[in-house]
């Protein structure tokens, strides 16, 4: 019998934050962008689903916040080797909005105001995995990280989670976007990753 | 902060010397876009990102996009129609036989 009865473990040992390969941890948010910040009116916001038919669905800010909302917790990581953890978003699940989508297609291209775009797997924006998020902890989202609505995909770095949302093309081919056609890598993943083409 | 801040086209010297042998602050560049002839100095760079993004000064569209990697750059000039680089020659045109 050891000298420590079993009975007696302490309080858990807390968990490291399991951080992907590369990445170090930030408590502050960093804002990261390609250009001058869109200004969008929420009057005149609208997010646009193009499936590759030709069929669009379109919902203005009123109708996507009638919608039933979800409240993620998770972790973000950039490509630039910061990493945010425990983040606190309100959003609607792509999962609703492309419930009732009739596509066949793989692959869609999210583009934004002000002319970004990134490229993603379809099925990346399904299963729980992606929403449309208008709230940061608890506020409305600031335009500089992306307000009113950014895209918000935090199983791969987050350039893939595109500020100033304004839709999703569906496509039968994939379509590299803004940092995909400049060398980053077309899907990714953080944790194996895939920072640069090739990675 | 509410805005993000851009820097000159002349803080594109140093990353750009890895590339080219010229001195580019002096070169000469027209958008595709607006069709806007100016010299490269007068781009809007966008640095907080994860590549520099140069911007067109009239516009604002992208000109020139420069993405380094550890071992490897990219660079896309799809935005920019040509380069007007100052080039003397050491003799005239032609050169005397």
């Amino acid at each position: 019998m050891g000298i420590v009865s079993p009975g007696f473990q302490g309080r858990p040992r807390t968990q490291e934050p399991a951080l992907p390969p590369g990445q170090y941890l930030t408590e502050d948010f960093p804002v990261l962008s390609a250009g001058p910040t869109p200004r969008v009116s929420l009057d005149t916001w609208e997010f646009v689903i193009a499936a590759e038919n030709g069929a669009e669905y379109r919902w203005s800010w009123q109708e996507l916040m009638a919608l039933p909302q979800e409240t993620p917790m998770v972790d973000i990581h950039c490509v630039t080797h910061w990493s945010k953890l425990g983040t606190n978003w309100k959003g609607v699940s792509l999962d609703v909005l492309l419930d009732g989508v009739d596509t066949g297609a793989h692959f869609a291209l999210a583009h934004s105001y002000g002319g970004y775009t990134t490229n993603l797997p379809l099925d990346d924006l399904r299963g729980g995995r992606a929403w449309v998020a208008h709230t940061f902890d608890g506020a409305p989202l600031a335009p500089e990280h992306g307000g009113p609505a950014r895209l918000l995909v935090p199983h791969l770095y987050f350039w893939k989670s595109a500020k100033w949302v304004r839709g999703i093309r569906l496509k039968t081919m994939d379509e590299p976007g803004f940092w995909e056609t400049a060398g980053y890598h077309d899907y990714g993943d953080p944790w194996r990753e895939q920072r640069y083409q090739g990675d | 902060m509410t805005e993000m801040s851009y820097l000159d086209g002349n803080m594109l010297d140093g990353p750009l010397r890895e590339l080219f042998a010229v001195d580019l602050s002096t070169a000469t560049g027209r958008c595709e876009n607006c069709g806007m002839t100016g010299s490269m100095a007068s781009l809007r760079v966008f640095s907080h990102a994860p590549g520099l993004i140069a911007r067109c000064p009239s516009c604002e569209e992208v000109m020139l996009r420069l993405v380094r990697g550890p071992d490897r750059a990219w660079l896309d000039m799809r935005g920019t129609t040509f380069l007007q680089v100052p080039m003397p020659m050491e003799q005239p045109y032609p050169s005397p036989l």
